[in-house]
């Protein structure tokens, strides 16, 4: 069965989780091997989740690490949970 | 994040019978974490920092509560959430940010249609204009979208995590998932695509 490019798009979550059921992925496989423009989508997407999940490194703010235990240490002492 | 080899279960138990001091050595793995989703959502560092503190002393005042059959991260996250929402319900009253479900969550968002596609290689995050598109598009993202990506894509956190901490059901995390990466690429897709083509000197 050959499906459209907006049948595609539907998938491409799917498809970069590799969630998708086999005889899905054979459909989308086949189309995206003709289809440059879907390919592009699927690329630019995967690229930008890379992209984004690199943003994990950030810097904390200065001394937020020891502000939030004198927090708790304060709470610590005051109460039991 | 190596808690597998720490005894979470072990310290919960020694903090309940009164050594209380153990919280400080509980938490210390999902600082980042948690400061990361406040931030997430509240786009502000000091209110950011603000909701980190206040989860976290939830997190102790109500850990008798906790149950061992989540992930003590899992259940960290879903009280950062909870004051993260209320934070915004309270700030953004006057902004209107809406919390609730986008009348089109049904809807199809139509990705940006590019003929050719640059790899953009993750060195390029020095890049300050990059990282600034990045993050100005991901804040951007309705707050039902943003949660779930950040706890997906960013936090790697699998789908029944997600779903868990999120208190809503796997498929509904897949659906606005699958939206939250289409708005991402149909917005970030163009951008980035422009700044290729300045940058050749760069091999990409």
């Amino acid at each position: 069965m050959v499906i459209e490019c907006k049948h595609v798009w539907a998938h491409i979550s799917g498809y970069l989780d590799q969630t998708l059921p086999p005889e899905v992925l054979e459909q989308v496989e086949k189309h995206l091997a003709h289809c440059e423009i879907c390919s592009a989508i699927l690329d630019s997407t995967r690229n930008i989740l890379i992209l984004t999940a690199d943003e994990r490194v950030f810097e904390l703010p200065l001394g937020f690490s020891e502000r939030l235990h004198a927090r708790l240490e304060e709470e610590i002492n005051g109460i039991t949970p | 994040m190596a808690t597998e080899l720490r005894d979470e279960s072990r310290m919960i138990a020694s903090i309940l019978a009164g050594d209380a001091q153990w919280f400080h050595e509980l938490i210390r793995p999902y600082e980042r974490r948690v400061y990361a989703m406040a931030l997430s959502f509240l786009r502000n560092e000091a209110d950011a920092e603000d909701v980190t503190q206040e989860a976290f002393l939830k997190a102790f005042r109500n850990l008798a509560s906790f149950r061992g059959d989540a992930k003590f991260g899992t259940w960290l996250v879903s009280i950062t959430l909870n004051e993260a929402r209320s934070r915004i319900r309270r700030r953004d009253a006057l902004q209107m940010e809406s919390l609730d479900e986008p009348a089109d969550e049904e809807g199809h968002t139509s990705p940006a249609l590019l003929r050719d596609w640059k790899e953009i290689p993750s060195e390029a995050l020095e890049r300050k204009e990059i990282r600034l598109l990045l993050h100005k598009a991901v804040t951007a993202l309705p707050l039902i979208y943003r949660e779930v990506f950040q706890l997906r894509d960013i936090e790697q956190m699998s789908v029944n995590e997600a779903a868990a901490a999120l208190g809503i059901t796997i498929s509904s995390v897949k659906v606005r998932l699958h939206r939250a990466r289409m708005m991402l690429q149909k917005t970030l897709a163009p951008q980035l695509q422009q700044m290729a083509p300045k940058r050749r000197r760069w091999a990409w």
